[in-house]
């Protein structure tokens, strides 16, 4: 029984890995209770803030709530975490509107008992063991977790980069090819490398791509 | 979209939620009439099937007796 106790704890301390399934929860927040199954169908961004009622974290919700109706349009919801209670987000969400002048749209996870923050590795003992780091997880609509960011506390995350981040992940799953680095909407994509001598050659010869070598092709995608 | 206030009473979205499940419908077409995402629709239909406000009837969704009285 010992043993397998210490199996489940080592089990929830893990951290999610990239083209797994998100681990499933069920948690407090702002807009009720919601379970990661709710956002079937959606692509989501769930991230941690350190705590409530600081400035790093004020400008990031900000910066999350304006970006919040770009990723609806992408089919992508919000989702914030930390570990304080629902009255201090509720407060804090108020406050920023207040004072700040931006309504806060999506749910923020009341997270007291650790309980996502341990599922998804967010708490850095290094840094702090009371406070989530800054982690941003990509999750698909098919609930795959598809991309992890973590910054420390000190630094606030970029949100034109968020924007870039689904924005490449839903361009490789619709068109089947990877994006390059600084790559844009409208920029040339990677095509995936042939895996035989026979479509390298063909490759190179294929006047549809633009190669630098027979592993290094780009195309342009046709706009819908 | 918390719909059950500590009173029992219901919040404004909750009873226009109710409102239109008088004929049974899935939480996408209930998304989609109330402009509402489909992850709040799910979170709402779970608390209020818990309170015995809606009733589950395959994958549809309809408003029950007790929901009736809170409208």
């Amino acid at each position: 029984m010992e043993q397998t106790n210490e199996t489940q704890e080592k089990k929830i301390e893990r951290i999610p890995r990239i083209g797994e399934p998100a681990p499933q929860f069920e948690a407090v927040t702002t807009q009720g209770n919601i379970k990661l199954e709710d956002f079937k169908g959606s692509w989501l961004i769930l991230f941690s803030h350190p705590a409530d009622f600081t400035p790093v974290c004020t400008t990031e919700f900000i910066g999350f709530a304006q970006i919040h109706p770009q990723l609806k349009e992408m089919n992508c919801e919000l989702m914030g975490l930390s570990i304080d209670s629902v009255y201090s987000h509720i407060a804090w969400a108020r406050n920023v509107e207040e004072k700040l002048g931006q309504k806060l749209t999506f749910p923020i996870i009341a997270d007291l008992n650790k309980e996502v923050a341990s599922k998804y590795g967010m708490i850095m003992p290094g840094e702090s063991k009371t406070e989530t780091s800054r982690c941003v997880f990509v999750i698909d609509d098919k609930q795959i977790l598809r991309a992890m960011i973590y910054y420390p506390l000190t630094t606030g995350r970029n949100m034109d980069e968020i924007l870039r981040l689904i924005q490449a992940l839903q361009t490789t799953d619709e068109h089947g090819v990877a994006t390059p680095a600084n790559w844009r909407p409208g920029d040339k994509v990677i095509v995936p490398p042939p895996n035989t001598q026979e479509m390298a050659e063909e490759r190179v010869k294929d006047t549809k791509f633009e190669c630098k070598d027979w592993y290094f092709c780009k195309k342009e995608l046709r706009r819908k | 979209m918390a719909c059950v206030n500590p009173d029992g009473t219901i919040t404004e979205s909750a009873k226009a939620l109710l409102r239109i499940i008088e004929n049974p419908k899935t939480p996408v077409e209930i998304s989609k009439q109330l402009g509402q995402p489909l992850f709040k629709i799910r979170s709402s239909l779970r608390e209020m099937v818990s309170a015995n406000l809606v009733k589950e009837e395959g994958d549809r969704y309809k408003i029950s007796e007790k929901g009736k009285e809170k409208i």
